[in-house]
């Protein structure tokens, strides 16, 4: 306030607060006031560097442990002589759920983005936002008993079908392969609940796009289709990558839709239809009450792995963000 | 925005064939179907898409009807890939390739909403459909009874969730108390620090908010099991077989609200317009009866909408209850002491029981779920709009996906600050 700060060295300091900016004053209530607030920021930042410090700590004692032995390997026998606590299947797993994911989750998600900013009229635009937030709010637990029980029916099917009808296509030649609890239906699943949310940065990035630009390209002759992939896409591209990213992180973590889906095996696997993988929540979600200290450190060096990709995931996603931000700040 | 959305849209509807003429005329001439192209143009377009819509689906069903129509996915994919081949060949001979490439993008768009919201449907239909009729039987015992009352192969109506309902309230309950008041106070502080003025201690505390802003980001996005597994390490683990308790959940369920309602709070606080908080503090009102009597009044809608939003989100989650409250049959009221049951446990614990009716309990325990979750949905809607007729400006602001999912910062909509 460097209003008030030029006032006040013309007045005599009477009151040693007058012409500070209200955030300086230093009388009894508002230095307490701040100071409470303050605390309140303190908790959750302690808290939370608590969590992560703490995990860490128990997560690095079972790779000091096991060395890297533990991450390279994908046999997971915590039962064994000696045990043998490899990571690698699930990490690969959970990876490949949360890319199949990504491969649902974004183009029907810049899809759904598209159909409500340019292509729907206004009643169903309207309907369709407040479908689409419906969509986010259904528990994970649903998506999971709705994968397992009622898409598995379809999956049965379709799985004969393309083995009846698609043979020349070698990965569905296999007439033994149900889909019902593979990677490849965890995929699915995982990319309708990631969906909202792609669908949602994105339609915000998306409705910043220059609208004079889309006029004067309509008022050429272009086509809709021209100035989307000519205005809004170019436009929104860091947006759109960002919401990618987000969607990543959280299809990552996503628990308990999978242990409900997947048959978990703790195997490396190729194979997405058929009932094998793992993955690294699902592991943690299944295995830990019921272990040894050591089978918990282990898991733990799990969790903390899962962690520390969330963390890269949101911190690449914060800058591409702010990217867009700028560039829509700067129109 | 929202006005000039609404103009592109009028300029489509009136002016989409002239703009199409130009099109058509730098791409094929029409004239190569002499019968079609006597139709206006607006019905051979609609001639073009119905055809290749009719054409492929009997000629589908007329090959695989005496085979098989088994797989229903499988046959409406083949008709999609038909639809779509002949759909842009047909526009391709009428109008070009531009035009083609419009028409085949409208309609990828709108089969890709479809198959977006087709699963909302779909769940809500089968969670509706299997669940309502076991929570119907037998009416309110499904919903007060508990699961001990069951034997292993007992009908539905012997069952209940009334243990787990109580659980779920008081557990979300719980964490609500626990984080709101943090998450508020938090709030204040990143709002307050944000519009602090260039002196030394302003800057600091603009950097100690960054930092704090930061964290609640990376925290925002952690997995629901990590928040359970933190918890068991800390508090249930070294207390042994008494470990497990609501409370335990409460403290999981909390970190997965807190980060969310932190930034919820502070958006709604940033929202409130810079003249109130100025007027306020010209008026000699100190800082905190500013915030406590003028900008939390002005944003309570807002914040009451942001902390609905988030107990909806803690009573669906599932994986931070897993080994906190680690679920009970039996019906717990103490949430400090003994595990106690919740919803979304029960559903996962039913579905891996080994006793007869547990996957119907599951669907019946579902539609409980469902509609607690919808109907807390709903109140923070309504709340949220019900405002929003009186600030619908700033409430475009505040209902942004940004803020939803508590992402990238948006600019001041009014800054007040000294800057």
């Amino acid at each position: 306030m460097t209003a008030t700060d030029s006032y006040a060295s013309r007045v005599p300091a009477l009151d040693r607060d007058l012409g500070r900016s209200p955030v300086q004053r230093r009388n009894g209530p508002d230095r307490i006031f701040r100071a409470v607030v303050l605390a309140g920021g303190l908790v959750l930042l302690g808290g939370s560097l608590f969590i992560v410090g703490f995990l860490c700590d128990r997560g690095f004692s079972a790779l000091r442990h096991s060395g890297l032995h533990i991450i390279t390997s994908a046999t997971w026998a915590p039962d064994a002589v000696p045990p043998n606590y490899g990571l690698l299947g699930d990490l690969v797993g959970s990876a490949l759920i949360a890319l199949l994911s990504l491969l649902v989750a974004v183009p029907i998600g810049v899809g759904t983005a598209l159909l409500i900013n340019e292509y729907a009229p206004g009643r169903i635009r309207r309907s369709l936002v407040g479908l689409v937030d419906l969509l986010a709010t259904v528990p994970g637990v649903v998506f999971g008993l709705w994968g397992l029980v009622a898409l598995s029916d379809h999956t049965d099917s379709t799985a004969a079908w393309l083995a009846t009808y698609a043979k020349f296509i070698p990965i569905f030649r296999d007439p033994d392969h149900r889909y019902g609890q593979s990677i490849f239906v965890c995929g699915l699943v995982v990319g309708i609940m990631v969906l909202p949310v792609v669908a949602s940065i994105s339609r915000d990035v998306m409705s910043q796009a220059p609208r004079d630009v889309c006029e004067a390209a309509l008022a050429l002759g272009g086509t809709r289709w021209g100035y989307i992939t000519d205005v809004i896409l170019p436009f929104a591209r860091s947006g759109i990558i960002g919401a990618t990213l987000i969607g990543f992180g959280r299809a990552i973590g996503e628990t308990i839709a999978v242990v409900l889906i997947l048959a978990p095996t703790n195997t490396l696997t190729h194979d997405l239809l058929g009932p094998v993988g793992g993955s690294i929540a699902d592991l943690i979600a299944t295995l830990f009450t019921s272990s040894s200290p050591a089978t918990e450190n282990a898991l733990t060096l799990g969790g903390v792995l899962l962690l520390l990709a969330t963390f890269l995931v949101s911190g690449s996603s914060r800058i591409v963000l702010n990217r867009q931000a700028r560039r829509a700040g700067a129109r | 925005m929202i006005g000039t959305t609404t103009s592109v849209e009028r300029r489509n509807r009136t002016t989409s064939g002239d703009d199409m003429q130009v099109v058509r005329s730098s791409g094929r001439k029409p004239d190569r179907t002499q019968g079609v192209a006597n139709l206006p143009e607006w019905a051979r377009r609609r001639a073009d898409l119905l055809l290749s819509m009719i054409v492929p689906a009997v000629v589908l069903v007329g090959v695989f009807a005496g085979v098989s129509i088994s797989a229903p996915v499988g046959l409406v994919l083949c008709w999609l890939i038909l639809f779509l081949t002949s759909y842009a060949v047909l526009s391709w001979r009428h109008e070009g390739v531009l035009a083609m490439k419009d028409r085949l993008a409208t309609v990828a768009v709108w089969v890709g909403g479809i198959i977006a919201l087709a699963p909302l449907l779909w769940i809500l239909d089968v969670v509706f459909q299997r669940g309502v009729p076991v929570i119907a039987a037998d009416f309110p015992h499904f919903l007060v009874s508990n699961l001990t009352q069951a034997g292993p192969s007992d009908p539905v109506t012997k069952a209940g969730v009334g243990n787990a309902i109580i659980g779920t309230l008081e557990e979300c309950g719980l964490a609500t108390v626990i984080s709101v008041p943090i998450a508020l106070l938090t709030a204040i502080y990143l709002d307050e620090a944000s519009r602090g003025d260039e002196t030394r201690a302003g800057r600091a505390h603009a950097h100690m908010a960054g930092l704090i802003r930061m964290i609640i980001d990376a925290m925002n996005g952690i997995p629901s099991i990590i928040a359970a597994l933190v918890v068991y390490l800390v508090w249930v683990a070294p207390h042994g077989v008494n470990g497990y308790s609501g409370a335990a959940a409460a403290g999981a369920l909390t970190i997965m609200m807190l980060p969310v309602v932190t930034r919820t709070f502070e958006e709604n606080l940033r929202i409130v317009p810079g003249s109130l908080r100025e007027a306020s503090l010209a008026l000699g009102a100190p800082q905190w009866r500013t915030m406590i009597g003028v900008i939390i009044p002005t944003a309570r809608a807002g914040l009451i909408s942001g902390a609905i939003l988030g107990v909806a989100r803690a009573v669906g989650e599932t994986a931070p209850t897993l080994f906190t409250a680690h679920g009970n049959p039996a019906l717990n009221v103490n949430p400090f002491h003994g595990a106690q049951g919740n919803l979304a446990l029960d559903i996962y614990l039913l579905v891996f029981s080994p006793a007869d009716n547990a996957v119907r309990e599951a669907w019946g325990a579902a539609a409980v779920l469902v509609l607690l979750v919808g109907l807390l949905f709903a109140i923070a809607r309504f709340i949220g709009t019900s405002s929003a007729s009186r600030r619908s400006k700033r409430r475009r602001w505040a209902g942004s996906a940004a803020h939803r999912f508590q992402l990238g910062r948006q600019p001041h909509s009014s800054d007040t600050g000294g800057r």
